[in-house]
């Protein structure tokens, strides 16, 4: 090794450290880097058997969603950023591409019922998750989340954080198109 | 309804960023059947990550996700899954993330070997400083130095 670059290797070193130091910096930038990859996407809907908020002999299974496809929304009226995203969601759901259901998480039923009749009801149907069972089968970790599922009960797409018109235009259209493509 | 709103205006309070929220958290404590079942379940936790904090485990984390997640891996064990298959079931639905320690595989062989490889790598770079060194004349003394 020549003495010149036994001089510059530190600096290398160095310039190295700093590359990583801003690609860090610049990765943690991203809002959504608390999101965690779900090991769904691509798989079939978990199972699970749910009541319908406001009529709790209705029970629901994944099987009885199949057909067309559904986005899945999960909410609380507890969680502020569902509040935040509500207006998307009801923007999305009256464009009547897709059917929009809600995943009501840990909610009390009343305080559930009141924040739809508050803020507009988007959802064909609302399912009733009071003890939090089915969402750890669906790896849900927070409100609010979203699933794109397409007819036959497969996982195409998740959402982590509160949905924005740039997600729904850039992420979740382009899937609903390719949905509707014969 | 005067109690959640309670919670509410805590939540917004204490987490004013917090876009994605968790539930109030529920007081009540898991039940032991006896302390072998405890030992199990308190070594088990701790290996597990709360995918909702970061850098808790399971055992630490107060997160509402995190005591739904232990009554899950309590349910797990009583219904007969030995550790390895609680973990699967576990990183099925969260991901490897859930693991503090990931398994070996194509993801994360850096992760596991990326301190060795560095190390090696170290070696090499002071190895070739020394032969370097040796091939090199010493150097004359030098007698106009006083100390």
């Amino acid at each position: 090794m020549s003495a010149s670059r036994a001089r510059w290797l530190p600096l290398a070193v160095f310039g190295v450290i700093l590359a990583l130091l801003a690609a860090g910096v610049w990765l943690s930038r991203s809002p959504d880097r608390d999101a965690l990859p779900s090991p769904l996407i691509g798989k079939p809907a978990p199972a699970f058997q749910l009541p319908v908020l406001g009529a709790p002999e209705r029970l629901v299974t994944q099987t009885d969603l199949r057909g067309t496809p559904y986005l899945l929304n999960v909410w609380g009226s507890w969680c502020p950023g569902c509040r935040e995203e509500h207006a998307v969601v009801n923007a999305f759901a009256k464009t009547g591409r897709v059917r929009v259901i809600g995943f009501n998480w840990k909610d009390e039923p009343e305080d559930a019922t009141r924040w739809l009749a508050q803020f507009g009801n988007p959802y064909d149907l609302v399912l009733a998750d009071y003890d939090g069972k089915a969402a750890i089968e669906w790896g849900i970790y927070g409100a609010p989340e979203t699933f794109l599922v397409d007819g036959g009960g497969t996982i195409l797409w998740k959402h982590v954080g509160p949905m924005t018109d740039a997600t729904i235009r850039e992420q979740l259209m382009p899937l609903v198109e390719r949905l509707e493509a014969p | 309804m005067i109690r959640t709103a309670l919670l509410a205006l805590l939540l917004c309070l204490t987490w004013p960023q917090a876009a994605r929220a968790q539930v109030a958290v529920d007081a009540a404590p898991l039940r032991f059947e006896d302390t072998a079942e405890e030992r199990r379940f308190h070594s088990l936790v701790a290996e597990l990550r709360c995918v909702m904090c970061q850098n808790q485990s399971l055992a630490d984390s107060n997160a509402q996700i995190a005591h739904d997640l232990r009554r899950e891996v309590l349910t797990l064990m009583r219904e007969g899954l030995d550790d390895p298959a609680i973990k699967a079931h576990l990183v099925a639905r969260y991901g490897e993330f859930v693991l503090y320690s990931p398994q070996v595989g194509p993801s994360t062989w850096l992760l596991w070997f990326g301190p060795l490889l560095l190390l090696g790598a170290g070696g090499v770079v002071i190895w070739r400083v020394v032969a370097s060194r040796k091939q090199a004349a010493p150097l004359p003394p030098d007698d106009t130095e006083t100390w």
